[in-house]
């Protein structure tokens, strides 16, 4: 399949080690023009290597594959030779240096005339939001971590770079400022055209920008894909657990019938998991399910081609947007089921702990996983 | 805050009495108030040793600086010997000053190991003369106060956030561009530390010059030991103390004044 859009990162099968840590382990993944593409993933699961290697702070091993940048192999080439900008978690601002300074580094370093460059920074702050005549003095100690983040931004776009590397740029500035630079930092990619890539340990963020994410786990891609396929299509239990909440049921396939699989549960109770060719009769496979795709009901009222499992309600919780019914079924296992709040005050839910229960939840719902 | 009334500021009263009072026959003061012994510091000889006594303490003071700064440099970067080396560079406090200090005449006199083995290397035909020269005070006063230059500039390199230097890598800057950039300018405050605990102290000190110097070349400490000492005029004595004190604090202040008024004019 031919794309039309040109890739400006491709990594194939890159590795690097720390002593005898395997911190990327043959690693390949594309980069498409234009892209807000996020790598996500635990601490130490590899993602803040992947993007040193993208950056130039970090080589691949001697036989650790190769990182194409805008389709030239850059292995070794350094930082400052290949097109790229930074952001950093810590800001990395240098303290000693005006915001104009600061924003101009870049381009001092180039021999740009200064007229330019003061003409560049201002243009740049503006783009990031902050007014230049009321910054470009400011000394970095002078700003709040949103205003600091947006200096740093400005010092990153200003040079015009083919790539964009931000590393957690806003884990350290509190959650308003979070959901507000989430936003633009998506706005700027569109409007910039220049290629993110974003490195982060918040799901949440990864969903709200992304156009397609790399989840990171133990030195590998886990999965690859836009925001929708990766939330509801987890292809491991890992990636089921990471983003998001999720059920999780073991059976064997006992049949295969009307387009769907039979599932075998530990204690034989059955369900039906959608069919897939993979998978064949008489394999133990395991499922997801995501809460709210589960609803609680009485045992008598399990709609008709429902799987449904029987249990006793451990738990009701307030989450304000949502309810968590917390059910242990039967054979011990906890389920989650989240449910919308239509108000508890007006239409409260009728569970409370101890009632008997079932859960139910369409056979489409369910996600077979891959074993990790 | 009491320690400081009673160690540093009643002594420092007591020598400033003694230093506008009339000299006692035998060592002490007598009853009275005089200038003289200030007057009596403003002739060409004190003077000279005066000025000697700044060239010296800052060129020893920039001695330090360029040896000191890249042995912290080196240190700051050197990963898993970085506590090692620092106890080497604190190491020779482990031994008395004075007996560093002979270490040092037997290291340079003429019969010393540097030119025996000069010698017998066959490189010098005869003994050359290191010991009561220039050479071996500035040498001596290197040595003793190389850690205090070392010590406060690695500790500003020591917490120089690594990704300031990736960032400024990003934007463009090769290895000699982010030291004058970046480096330097961050570990300033450091050097300026460094400078203070080198050149205040080498303005002060009496014993190196002595020892190793031959009391040939007087520095102002010399001048004010041997004043107290030998020459039993402890006015005088105190009076020379103050008008150093005097000269190294004003010295100080213009410094201070000059920095702070340096960020405004960038």
């Amino acid at each position: 399949m031919s794309d039309p859009t040109p890739l400006v990162v491709q990594f194939s099968a890159v590795s690097k080690t720390f002593g005898d840590v395997k911190a990327v382990n043959r690693i390949s993944f594309e980069i498409r023009r234009g892209e807000f593409f996020s790598i996500l993933g635990p601490s130490g699961c590899g993602k803040t290597t992947t993007l040193r290697l993208l950056a130039g702070f970090d080589e691949p091993d001697d036989d650790g594959g190769e990182v194409r940048l805008l389709g030239e192999v850059v292995n070794t080439r350094r930082p400052y030779e290949r097109q790229i900008g930074m952001v950093f978690q810590s800001y990395a601002l240098f303290p000693h240096l005006s915001v104009e300074r600061n924003v101009g580094f870049g381009l001092e370093q180039r021999k740009t005339p200064t007229a330019e460059i003061a003409a560049r920074v201002r243009e740049a702050l503006e783009m990031v939001r902050l007014a230049p005549d009321k910054f470009t003095r400011r000394m970095p100690a002078q700003l709040s971590g949103g205003q600091r983040q947006r200096v740093a931004l400005a010092r990153a776009l200003v040079l015009n770079p083919a790539i964009l590397l931000l590393d957690e740029p806003l884990g350290a500035v509190d959650l308003k400022v979070r959901k507000e630079m989430q936003l633009e930092l998506k706005a700027l990619n569109q409007q910039l055209g220049t290629t993110f890539v974003y490195v982060t340990h918040d799901q949440e963020e990864a969903l709200t920008m992304s156009d397609r994410i790399a989840v990171m786990d133990n030195g590998l891609v886990a999965q690859l894909g836009t925001p929708a396929e990766i939330y509801e299509n987890p292809r491991t239990a890992f990636v089921a657990k990471f983003i998001g909440e999720s059920n999780f049921f073991g059976g064997r396939v006992v049949r295969r019938a009307a387009g769907a699989l039979e599932l075998a549960l530990a204690r034989g109770e059955c369900i039906r998991v959608p069919d897939s060719p993979a998978i064949k009769e008489g394999q133990q496979v395991q499922i997801a399910v995501r809460p709210e795709w589960m609803d609680v009901c009485r045992p008598a009222d399990v709609p008709a081609g429902e799987n449904a499992l029987a249990g006793e309600i451990r738990d009701v919780i307030y989450l304000g947007e949502t309810m968590h019914v917390m059910v242990t079924l039967e054979d011990g296992n906890e389920v989650t089921v989240a449910l919308r709040n239509e108000g508890q005050l007006i239409k409260p839910l009728p569970w409370k702990r101890g009632d008997t229960a079932a859960v139910a939840w369409l056979p489409e719902d369910c996600q077979i996983l891959e074993e990790a | 805050m009491l320690w400081l009334v009673v160690f540093f500021l009643i002594p420092l009263l007591i020598m400033f009495a003694y230093s506008v009072m009339p000299r006692g026959e035998y060592g002490g003061v007598e009853r009275g108030f005089t200038l003289e012994s200030y007057q009596r510091f403003f002739v060409p000889i004190y003077l000279t040793i005066l000025i000697r006594t700044f060239l010296v303490s800052i060129a020893c003071t920039a001695i330090c600086l360029v040896l000191g700064y890249p042995v912290a440099y080196a240190i700051a970067r050197s990963g898993r010997w970085k506590n090692l080396l620092l106890f080497l560079v604190v190491l020779p406090f482990w031994t008395s000053f004075l007996v560093r200090t002979f270490a040092m005449i037997f290291l340079m006199r003429d019969t010393g190991l540097i030119n025996t083995w000069l010698l017998e290397l066959g490189l010098i035909s005869k003994p050359l003369t290191i010991l009561y020269t220039p050479f071996s005070v500035m040498a001596g006063l290197v040595y003793g106060f190389l850690p205090f230059m070392i010590l406060p500039i690695y500790a500003s390199l020591e917490k120089l956030d690594n990704s300031l230097l990736e960032a400024a890598e990003v934007l463009g800057a090769r290895p000699a561009a982010r030291f004058r950039q970046v480096t330097l300018p961050l570990s300033l405050p450091g050097v300026v530390a460094g400078c203070l605990l080198v050149f205040i102290p080498a303005l002060g000190s009496f014993l190196t010059p002595d020892l190793l110097g031959g009391a040939k070349e007087l520095m102002i400490g010399n001048l004010v030991q041997n004043q107290f000492a030998s020459a039993r005029n402890w006015p005088f004595g105190s009076a020379a103390s103050f008008i150093l004190m005097a000269l190294v604090l004003a010295a100080v202040m213009i410094y201070l004044r000059m920095r702070d008024a340096a960020p405004a004019a960038r």
